[in-house]
């Protein structure tokens, strides 16, 4: 019997039209947009001018601090301009813009392996700070950081998260099951590096091929595990995917790491081994494009920069589209615009036409406390959306909102239609700003 | 290619996640409830004839024209799409006798609705189920209408209508030609018992839908089994109940009813299944839940066996209900990752 966390919701998972798609490569297009505050932290600061001739693979903006990383060019071509660029949720924010070289053969110029090893534990958090390398589940958390262990905390478990418990998205299981050795590679590479004795690589029981093959790779010997989880959402939430494999809790409020563990994303452990290996930084991903709205899906392998219209027509986007999302179903972004490029977070670009988007209609609550039996959090959403409705701020942190998660599971499952986790969001940013405010 | 021009976007949609629902709503939980007393509805027929369907109407029309005046919704009406008033005045309809004068079932009805849940500010608001506020009124307003009860099969007519539905406002209702004990009343008053039997399959005098217990049981489970409401809150009652009377059936095994009278008789049943279940009204944390039935059953032994009525169910679940708002207090989840050192 494998175990999970408590509660949570079982979407329907929507991966049969890209689950065995095998990864294929976006082909080059004539133009690249890099924002710099394209990771959590600091923005980048550019290093390059207009005009100026890059490689791909090539640094083109450093690190804006500690908790801030680098930005590499994904193509051999010149730098245009550096200006404002409209995100995909609306927002202007600064951004390098990068016309490709049409006739470069846009190979990559790889260097020797470097054995980390043979690195100091600085040395290694400084490398990875380089290549750029952010946590590739979405949430884009500059990696390095995570490996600079505070103070005091040592790491005795590493968690290497395969569980992509969004529906329709695959990039990970493909990752898992055509890269089979570079993941593993990368788990064992960090592992030393962190000093953990051990290493589980958490994958929901809906990729057997993946399992199959990341257990077929395992060195004998290894101190790497590999263990299936049912499938359930969110299970993908670093807190909850610690619940599932070791039976323990992340006191609210903390860290993985306060109890001894970090957790990284399978595809990141991937792009660890390939710069180590060959030296090439974090210049394209996996990701997913699915939904009613393109003709042809596909799990990609994307120069990070396209705009995610080029990325569309490739999959063959239908004019009926309304809606395209930026990651999973449950916790993704709607796109305002199609300009915005595909960014290291975009695990996933989902288009729906319009007989497939949601079109609510509220009721009022009716208690039906469903909401609660969602929640992995075990929180009561119902009367965190109520008291957000009616701004009682100081009652909503009494009933511990900033330990929410926003996974939407609540929202799911809601029959009257309450935008639980909305009202949510908006709450804590009420908050947050108001502190910021007293401060 | 049906690729839209490259230069423009589509006019994308902007919603906030979760973009994916389950598909389960309200409206759906409240058909589904409605449909589930179907057979309970088709029983109450079968027993008491026309005059159960003209008692449903009136009492369900009283319900839809109190939330279609006094409701929240705008355009006026708006909130009727929800069903909970039809379904309130269906219940209320099943826990009131078949002699009523309809008049007094569409006023309990209106009652209900407007009194028990508008007048909180609409549905999830209320703290007391509407359906027993508009019965709790017409107990208080018309006791001797209230616990007339014909003879279950009379008149023997499917067709013959009681007369006293048709009793005018504020006229003396011509009470029937044959009046009837129910068991509970048997019980208490006359120390008689009756037979399990007639108690499983409703041959009984009673209200509308309360006399077969065997049907309420399998409707019960067929609802259970797809989650139309909270099983653990029929349970909880029915097994406080039991344990309760069982215990006290014991110290004296002559002078008070065996539990298996206690669960099959009166509105337990019907009231464990198809009252007490409002979410609304019950509480929302899964231990409250149990609080809550165990405390109901608890209340319904106390008066059955000891109170000035025969019957407690309807008293049991509004104190129930009353006492939700506390029992959701005490019963707070613990949150992920909070110990019971914190906080």
């Amino acid at each position: 019997m494998q175990r999970s966390f408590r509660h949570g919701v079982h979407p329907l998972e929507h991966k049969e039209a890209t689950e065995h798609l095998a990864l294929e490569r976006m082909p080059f297009v004539e133009r690249y947009t890099l924002p710099l505050g394209q990771h959590i932290g600091a923005p980048a600061k550019p290093i390059v001018s207009p005009g100026d001739r890059i490689e791909r693979g090539q640094r083109v903006a450093e690190p804006g601090g500690f908790v801030s990383t680098s930005l590499h060019s994904p193509v051999t071509g010149r730098i245009l301009d550096i200006d404002q660029h409209r995100q995909g949720n609306g927002q202007m924010v600064a951004a390098i813009h990068i016309e490709a070289d049409p006739y470069s053969s846009q190979q990559f110029q790889g260097r020797d392996p470097i054995d980390p090893a043979a690195l100091s534990v600085d040395e290694f958090v400084a490398h990875v700070q380089q290549a750029g390398l952010v946590g590739l589940g979405g949430a884009a958390f500059p990696s390095h950081v995570k490996y600079k262990l505070p103070e005091g905390k040592h790491c005795e478990r590493l968690v290497i998260n395969g569980c992509e418990c969004e529906p329709y998205l695959t990039c990970d299981h493909r990752v898992m099951v055509e890269r089979p050795a570079e993941v593993l590679r990368g788990v064992a590479m960090l592992a030393e590096k962190l000093g953990a004795t051990g290493s589980w690589i958490g994958v929901e029981n809906n990729k057997p091929d993946g399992i199959d093959a990341l257990n077929a790779h395992l060195p004998a010997g290894s101190n790497i595990t590999v263990s299936p989880l049912p499938v359930k959402y969110p299970q993908g939430a670093e807190k909850m995917l610690i619940n599932a494999v070791f039976d323990e809790e992340v006191p609210a409020g903390k860290l993985p790491i306060d109890i001894g563990i970090v957790v990284n994303n399978v595809g990141t452990m991937a792009c660890l081994a390939d710069y180590f290996d060959h030296g090439q930084p974090l210049i394209e991903r996996a990701l997913t494009v699915a939904g009613s709205g393109v003709d042809r899906p596909a799990n990609l392998i994307v120069p990070i920069g396209t705009p995610i219209r080029e990325v569309l027509r490739h999959c063959g986007i239908n004019h009926e589209t309304r809606q395209v999302i930026m990651g999973g179903p449950m916790m993704g972004m709607p796109l305002a615009t199609l300009d915005a490029p595909v960014v290291k977070g975009t695990s996933g670009l989902l288009a729906f036409t319009d007989n497939v988007v949601n079109h609510p209609v509220e009721y009022a609550c009716v208690r039906c406390g469903q909401c609660l039996e969602a929640c992995g959090n075990f929180l009561n959403p119902s009367r965190l959306a109520r008291l957000s409705r009616a701004g009682r701020y100081e009652e909503l942190e009494e009933a511990f909102l900033m330990d929410c998660m926003e996974c939407g599971a609540c929202t799911y499952v809601c029959p009257s239609s309450v935008p639980i986790v909305h009202l949510i969001r908006a709450a804590k940013l009420t908050i947050r700003q108001r502190k910021a405010k007293n401060a | 290619m049906t690729a839209p021009s490259p230069n423009r976007s589509p006019q994308l949609l902007l919603q906030s996640a979760p973009f994916l629902r389950r598909g389960v709503t309200t409206p759906k939980l409240m058909t589904e409830v409605i449909i589930g007393m179907g057979p309970i509805v088709l029983a109450a027929v079968y027993f008491f004839g026309l005059s159960a369907i003209l008692v449903i109407l009136a009492s369900t029309a009283g319900a839809v024209a109190a939330e279609w005046l006094l409701g929240p919704g705008k355009p006026r009406g708006a909130t009727l799409r929800d069903g909970s008033a039809i379904l309130t005045g269906i219940v209320l309809a099943l826990c009131l006798p078949p002699g009523i004068p309809l008049w007094m079932a569409f006023l309990g009805g209106f009652a209900g609705i407007g009194l028990g849940k508008l007048a909180f500010g609409g549905l999830g608001q209320n703290l007391f189920n509407p359906a027993l506020v508009g019965r709790a009124f017409l107990q208080a307003a018309f006791p001797t209408a209230l616990t007339t009860w014909s003879d279950y099969g009379t008149p023997s007519s499917f067709f013959a209508i009681r007369e006293s539905n048709f009793a005018l406002p504020f006229m003396q209702a011509a009470p029937d030609a044959v009046t009837a004990a129910t068991p509970l009343g048997l019980m208490k008053f006359e120390q008689q018992s009756t037979a399990l039997s007639d108690l499983f399959l409703g041959s009984t005098a009673g209200s509308l839908g309360e006399t077969s217990a065997i049907l309420i049981i399998i409707c019960g489970l067929i609802m259970a089994f797809r989650r139309s409401f909270d099983w653990r809150i029929p349970v909880s009652i029915l097994v406080s109940v039991a344990v309760c009377s069982a215990v006290i059936w014991l110290f004296d095994t002559a002078r008070y009813p065996p539990p298996w009278a206690m669960l099959t008789s009166g509105g337990l049943l019907f009231g464990a299944v198809y009252m007490a279940t409002d979410p609304v009204t019950s509480p929302l944390t899964p231990k409250g839940v149990w609080a809550f039935g165990l405390g109901i059953g608890l209340i319904v032994v106390l008066i059955r066996l000891w109170g000035g009525l025969p019957e407690g169910v309807m008293y049991a679940i509004l104190l129930g209900n009353a006492a939700t708002p506390l029992i959701e207090r005490v019963t707070q989840p613990r949150p992920f990752g909070r110990g019971s050192i914190e906080q």
